[in-house]
């Protein structure tokens, strides 16, 4: 929005009002996007609550469209999203924040340099490399220590998920840290304090925001994340809370679903859809939570 | 990001006048350890995962395994095709990606009045980019296999691959043009310049390699995304290379998924040597982004 500080003349050439309308049509390229994911997610949904109802798909605690039996109670795929997600999560919070206070408070510039950009390669690990590891390495390891843990399992794929939040964390919460201002760190010392009160009575609360931001954004991948889950955590749908056995998250079902030959416009089909609505809003909540929370520190520290 | 420290006042927190003696020096150096040690696991655990996947990935790599098309004896599988879709796919949603993305990001930074509109579109894009890539699939799947009757095609691929990418490169493109600094656009005006001569004589030129580096991480990122593709039903067996926008095809982590469902031991070995074409090809990508970014620099600067 820089550009408004000199917007002082008005198009002088045709070609000056053509480039700006082009250019705004790009800008609309994104909002047509997401009016098509909603005007898809809605379309198919609707179709599909008109052969199932919400009781159905809320009160029952059994998935089974694809048999002959059918039920449809979507509450084992939202649990086995929510075991995977709270894995993964406690995995990456503590290693994420202290990883966040060594970038932010104790690392030499230089260090910090190197180690952030290292670090944040555990995003860009494509998720698919993730589930190998999860399926072939981390879960036969887990197996050696824990009793009863089957092949396929919400551990293994959860631990593995937080290895791949943890950067989002991590470099989210530094960039809140960082951006707690001098004068505050200052003050806190000037009073005497030592760095480890202040960074846990000062610079801790006052990135609080940033940090609940970046966790925020971190639930918000696990949950949408597919691969990871749709290799390593099975294709079961089990209403459970134990971490141990085959499970089916959501987006694991749209995956099973996608690669058999499910014909379109059946009801199966729009399983998919009313499973991905679902999926859609539980992220849209966590991001719009995660935005407001970050344009309060924008506002908050005068900018 | 902003990773300068910000100015400003801020209110003081509410307990700062409780801070006296803290927990000493040894507490202090005990937690700083903490936190190293919170640096060093995952990427320790990052080097696990490489030497397992290459100790894995050994036997099978060979120039057969480049050269084949997948097969049900693992050992005369390759990933030929996969190779050559990720390929094409990569370009065809550079095409599509690259001119929407980069103008939306000149039109928000440069353009863009501070209205309702703007913000709308701010805010929408940060939402966009959140969405997870699955669903991108769910709209390519009825948007552009179905209603705009594309089949599970090339072009369907590419084109979903195409909006899942535009967040990221918008918000990268924007990134560039705010290091361009202020005066260079004023000098321009002061020239007799209109807006877009002053952008495309001046700002764009500038700031190219650090939109370009952004655009091929994002491709980066594309390549490695499989869930959408495999929501728009992007085939799993494909013995033939492809030959038209409209042709059937695979990529390279579809290959792999494929081939880690598998439950022999040999068609792990054969994902696992995937992984590794996944992964170079990836470094290849970074590498070119960084290489980019010092050659042009030096010759902007």
């Amino acid at each position: 929005m820089a550009a408004t500080a000199w917007n002082l003349k008005a198009p002088r050439s045709r070609t000056e009002r053509g480039v700006s309308w082009v250019l705004l049509l790009c800008g609309l390229m994104s909002i047509v996007t997401t009016l098509g994911i909603i005007a898809v997610l809605l379309g198919e949904t609707v179709a599909f609550f008109e052969e199932v109802s919400f009781a159905q798909f809320f009160a029952d605690t059994q998935w089974t469209p694809l048999f002959a039996q059918k039920h449809f109670g979507v509450w084992p795929l939202v649990t086995a999203t929510l075991l995977t997600t709270t894995v993964a999560v406690v995995t990456a919070l503590g290693l994420g924040l202290l990883a966040a206070i060594y970038l932010s408070e104790f690392a030499r510039e230089d260090v910090r340099k190197v180690l952030k950009p290292l670090l944040e390669i555990l995003a860009g690990v494509p998720t698919v490399v993730y589930g190998y590891f999860a399926l072939t390495f981390v879960t036969p390891l887990l197996q050696k220590f824990i009793l009863g843990l089957a092949g396929f399992n919400a551990l293994g794929p959860g631990l593995v998920m937080g290895m791949m939040i943890l950067p989002i964390i991590a470099s989210l919460s530094e960039d809140a840290l960082y951006a707690v201002p001098a004068s505050l760190r200052e003050g806190a010392y000037a009073l005497g304090a030592s760095r480890l009160s202040a960074i846990f009575r000062v610079i801790l609360p006052s990135a609080f925001s940033g940090i609940a931001a970046a966790v925020i954004l971190g639930v918000s991948r696990a949950v949408g994340e597919t691969m990871i889950v749709a290799i390593a955590a099975g294709q079961q749908p089990r209403f459970t809370l134990d971490p141990r056995v085959p499970i089916e998250t959501l987006t694991a079902y749209i995956v099973q679903v996608s690669l058999g030959d499910t014909p379109t416009g059946t009801l199966e089909y729009r399983t998919v859809f009313a499973v991905g609505m679902m999926l859609f809003l539980m992220t849209l909540v966590l991001n719009i939570l995660a935005f407001r929370l970050r344009q309060r520190i924008l506002k908050g520290h005068g900018r | 990001m902003s990773t300068q420290a910000l100015p400003g006042s801020v209110p003081p927190p509410r307990r700062a006048h409780t801070l006296r003696e803290g927990m000493g020096f040894s507490g202090e150096r005990i937690f700083q350890a903490l936190c190293w040690v919170a640096i060093v696991v995952p990427l320790f655990l990052l080097g696990v995962l490489v030497v397992d996947i290459v100790f894995d990935a050994w036997p099978r790599l060979s120039w057969q395994f480049l050269s084949s098309y997948p097969s049900r004896r693992p050992e005369q599988a390759g990933i030929l095709a996969a190779l050559a879709g990720s390929a094409v796919m990569i370009v065809l949603t550079a095409l599509m990606a690259i001119p929407v993305g980069v103008g939306a990001a000149i039109y928000l930074e440069e353009y863009a009045p501070d209205n309702r509109l703007t913000r709308l579109i701010e805010l929408n894009i940060s939402n966009l980019a959140g969405v997870p890539s699955i669903i991108y699939g769910l709209l390519g799947l009825e948007l552009f296999v179905r209603a705009m009757q594309m089949g599970r095609s090339l072009l369907a691929g590419s084109a979903t691959m195409a909006l899942l990418l535009l967040p990221m490169v918008i918000m990268a493109s924007r990134e560039a043009l705010r290091t361009v600094p202020h005066a260079l656009r004023e000098a321009g005006f002061a020239l007799g310049a209109d807006r877009w001569q002053m952008l495309r004589r001046v700002v764009l030129p500038s700031c190219l390699p650090g939109i370009l580096t952004g655009i091929i991480l994002s491709l980066a990122r594309a390549v490695g995304e499989t869930a959408p593709l495999i929501t728009i039903g992007a085939l799993t067996y494909v013995a033939f290379l492809p030959d038209s926008l409209s042709s059937p095809f695979t990529v390279l982590p579809i290959q792999i998924f494929n081939w880690v469902s598998r439950p022999q031991v040999e068609f792990h070995r054969n994902a696992a040597a995937g992984i590794v074409i996944l992964l170079l090809l990836m470094l290849l990508l970074n590498g070119a982004a960084i290489w980019l970014r010092v050659r042009l620099q030096r010759r902007y600067a």
